[in-house]
């Protein structure tokens, strides 16, 4: 066997083998499809300066859900549990952010408290519903989904009583523009925030020893503890912050519509999240984690809305061919259907001795 | 009178990626013998013990049941072949009773509904009939191991296995429990019952066993009668080497005297429920045995120098400074390392890489603000690879992959890079071969000679009369007992851990 293809095929080997791989190929099936159905999809335009197609859509409207499974993940890792409140979470900081900016009126056109101070206190009061929830966990040993499951049923309600039981419009361009477009940027806004977010917390797992630990406690708190780790305080940061994450994206979601509308910011986002984060090759019980893996899962959820969108699928209808598709990824990346490839791929070796000892030495 | 053959493994081989953990091996069971599957750590015997049931997929070689040539694909299939196993570590639902845990999967039923009442009475059965001394209705967790390890094999016999596999049951039994053990595997034996047992202990090869298989490095290097094969010979061949180091080891280390401040000093240091108060004092250099039946309190007494279980009473002054522990972080920084007796449960983390597993402590220590460099961390793990001479195909491997010993000599790694004052090797040789065994009580003597001070806890009274100068009786969760000088003889040790009521 030649020296060139033995090279090759450890090269495919390195690809097939890195744990990116099946987010990765997942994401481009899905556009893959859109290659054939919507040949407008990859078409890019600059419309009144700003960028337009589906592609940018796709980026832009992921936002939100690529924030929160940034946090979903390192829940995930830490507590072998989910954090399915976030949804919610996002409703109360957006619901914080609107009472602040327009002093308890309905509708305002102008800031009656500085943008700075509204945009801290709604991030402050996501991380409050974080350490709520990680105090549940960590110090109460309450499983994570039941924990979590309060803030879920009683989160929107705590956000109407902020606003009131009204919808609090913003209606200041510079409110609008968080959603929207910052003065000439042809890019939109919420991209931007996004790659900070990941930016930032991808140098906090890069510098910090947090990545590991939060692996460590996440596989065997017990061994952690005994080794100098403080698994409660781990898991309290953790979910405190996701709920940092989610008052992002909360406020993020409120930007869009200038108002804080309590009863649908953030709705049934927690659910796209977790995917994300399965999508992303983590396993959903804790443990090693891998942040771009949901990051990558995030935008696969959101392209496969987009394309189906796209593909004229009504909004009642698409629940379902959602699941469909994620049924598909989802037993794609499962250990049994790997494990059958393996066999397979073993049998086919078994046929022909003798390229299996050239591939071993 | 001629015994059947009820089990023949030929040629069997297994290669995992970058390790070919089994070369062509044979093994065969007869009719109703106790059979020793022994080598060192890595040798193949769990490798051929999983590929006999089915754990692992068969890759080459053939596996015969009483001359007709089976495949194994799972456990289940084994079992329906009538191959049981019975692990070391109880695999068992500790939240069910007793008699639920006997007939899980195949519960009496009566009109689709369990059959309760059945099931408890037949499970009264069985238990007495193996003599077994406990109520069906009992919940497991409330058991001692060696009832909930006895349960796992009056499970498998139960449901009429052939052949029997022990992997390693009577790691964490103490003597007694050994011995009601071994009745059973007698009263097995004589059913008829082909029995493959695996351990590291000797003594107790040459009690039950019939024949023993040895194997190393993945390969066989023979079977024998236990009458053709003395002890040394045995030692030799696990080895592939002659092997005097056992008594090599005695260096002079133990006729030292210790002077000076001492580096641990306790004063009445207790823990509710688990031990009494206690005093203890260790200088530097020492190596402190701590001694006695199993659940006397060995273990809590150390975790709670630790702060692994937080002390409740006394005090503490470590380099005569009085100190407040309150957690494992607190006695790491006063330069204590602890290696836990429970190494599956408490030591490895099990998906991380053996680089990771061996920097955490380190890592816990500086705090997670100051991560180590990746080439810090390397260093660190390759030093400890080499040192400690780790079996790994790579330090990126995850560590649950390693065999048994290999986790353990990488946790004292992890806690040898701490650089540690005070060392304490909670049943450190557990579960481990001879060699990495001795290895580990050569490092022991080694490291104390540097300076160190060990406690060193074992089940193991000749382990533990190799290696400590001094040692502390425990029973019933109290200390009652220091042992030193001319005292450290097996009887002297036997009688204090007896006690005093015990005039036989």
């Amino acid at each position: 066997m030649s020296k060139g293809m033995e090279s090759n095929k450890n090269l495919v080997k390195k690809i097939t083998g890195s744990r990116l791989f099946m987010p990765i190929m997942c994401l481009i099936v899905v556009l893959l499809i859109n290659v054939i159905k919507t040949p407008g999809f990859f078409k890019i335009t600059i419309n009144n300066g700003v960028l337009y197609g589906y592609v940018i859509d796709v980026i832009n409207r992921a936002s939100e859900l690529v924030i929160l499974a940034i946090g979903m993940t390192l829940v995930t890792a830490a507590s072998g549990g989910q954090d399915i409140s976030v949804g919610a979470v996002m409703a109360v900081a957006a619901a914080v952010c609107c009472q602040i900016l327009s002093g308890g009126e309905v509708s305002v056109t102008a800031f009656a408290n500085p943008l700075i101070f509204a945009i801290l206190a709604a991030l402050v009061a996501g991380a409050i519903c974080g350490a709520f929830n990680g105090m549940l966990v960590s110090r109460f040993g309450i499983q994570p989904m039941v924990a979590t499951l309060i803030l879920y049923t009683a989160g929107r309600g705590v956000a109407q009583l902020i606003t009131k039981g009204q919808i609090t419009y913003i209606r200041v361009d510079a409110y609008q523009s968080i959603g929207g477009y910052i003065g000439k940027s042809p890019i939109p806004t919420p991209v931007f925030l996004t790659l900070i977010t990941v930016i930032i917390v991808s140098i906090v797992l890069k510098k910090t020893a947090l990545g590991l630990y939060i692996e460590s406690v996440g596989i065997n708190g017990s061994a952690s503890r005994l080794v100098g780790l403080n698994s409660t305080r781990i898991k309290f940061l953790v979910y405190v912050i996701c709920g940092l994450l989610a008052g992002v994206a909360g406020v993020l979601a409120s930007g869009r519509i200038y108002s804080a509308d309590a009863n649908n910011i953030g709705l049934n986002l927690e659910m796209d999240a977790i995917l994300a984060v399965a999508l992303g090759g983590n396993v959903l019980s804790g443990g090693k984690f891998n942040l771009m893996g949901s990051v990558i899962g995030a935008y696969t959820i959101q392209a496969l809305t987009t394309t189906l969108y796209a593909m004229n699928v009504s909004a009642d209808q698409l629940p379902v061919y959602k699941a469909i598709v994620v049924i598909i990824i989802v037993v794609l990346q499962s250990s049994v259907f790997k494990k059958f490839i393996s066999d397979l791929k073993n049998k086919k070796k078994e046929g022909k001795p003798i390229a299996v000892k050239g591939g071993q030495q | 009178m001629e015994q059947k053959t009820v089990l023949k493994m030929s040629g069997i081989s297994q290669t995992f990626p970058g390790v070919k953990a089994l070369q062509k091996v044979n093994f065969s069971l007869l009719e109703g013998e106790i059979h020793a599957l022994m080598g060192e750590n890595g040798a193949g015997k769990s490798t051929l013990i999983k590929v006999l049931t089915g754990v692992y997929e068969l890759q080459e070689g053939t596996i015969e049941m009483e001359g007709k040539q089976i495949v194994n694909h799972s456990p289940q299939d084994a079992q329906n072949q009538g191959i049981s196993t019975v692990y070391q570590e109880v695999n068992l639902c500790p939240n069910l009773t007793v008699g639920e845990n006997l007939f899980i999967g195949r519960e009496p039923r009566k009109f689709g509904m369990i059959d309760w009442k059945t099931m408890n009475k037949k499970a009264g059965k069985l238990l007495e009939s193996l003599d077994i001394q406990v109520a069906p209705t009992q919940l497991l967790e409330e058991c001692s191991v060696a009832i909930q390890q006895m349960i796992a094999i009056a499970r498998a016999v139960d449901m009429e296995c052939k052949v029997l596999i022990l992997d390693e049951p009577t790691s964490s039994l103490d003597d007694v429990e050994v011995e009601k053990l071994f009745t059973l595997m007698r009263r097995l034996r004589e059913k008829g019952v082909g029995i493959v047992f695996v351990t590291h202990f000797l003594e107790q090869v040459y009690e039950v066993c019939d024949r023993i298989t040895v194997l190393r490095n993945g390969e066989l290097v023979g079977a024998y009668e236990i009458k053709d094969l003395p002890r040394v010979m045995l030692v030799a061949k696990m080895m592939g080497k002659d092997f005097d180091d056992l008594e090599d080891i005695k260096s002079g280390h133990l006729e030292q005297k210790f002077e000076g401040e001492p580096v641990i000093e306790a004063k009445g240091i207790g823990h509710k429920g688990t031990i009494h108060p206690f005093d203890f004092t260790i200088k530097k250099g020492e190596v402190i045995g701590l001694t006695g039946l199993l659940g006397s309190g060995r273990s809590e007494m150390v975790r709670s120098i630790y702060g692994a279980d937080k002390a409740d009473s006394g005090t503490l002054k470590v380099n005569g400074k009085e100190v407040k522990i309150n957690k494992p972080l607190d006695a790491m920084k006063l330069g204590m390392a602890y290696l836990p007796e429970d190494r599956k449960v408490d030591g490895i983390i099990a998906d991380l890489s053996v680089r990771e597993n061996i920097i955490i402590a380190l890592q816990a220590k500086k705090g997670m603000f100051h991560l180590m460099s990746r080439k810090e961390m390397e260093e660190a793990a390759d030093k400890y690879i080499d040192m400690l001479r780790i079996k790994t195909a790579s330090r990126e491997t995850p560590i649950k992959s390693l065999s048994g010993g290999n986790q353990q000599k990488v946790i004292l790694g992890r806690w040898l890079l701490t650089n540690p004052e005070y060392l304490i090797l909670d049943e450190p040789t557990r579960g481990i071969d001879i060699g990495t065994k001795t290895e580990i009580q050569k490092l022991v003597l080694e490291l104390a000679d540097q300076g160190m001070a060990v406690t060193f806890i074992s089940s193991e009274i000749e382990e533990m009369l190799r290696t400590c100068s001094r040692m502390d009786v425990l029973r019933d969760g109290k200390k009652v007992g220091e042992l030193s000088g001319d005292e450290l003889r097996q009887e002297v040790i036997m009688k204090t851990i007896a006690g005093g009521e015990d005039h036989e």
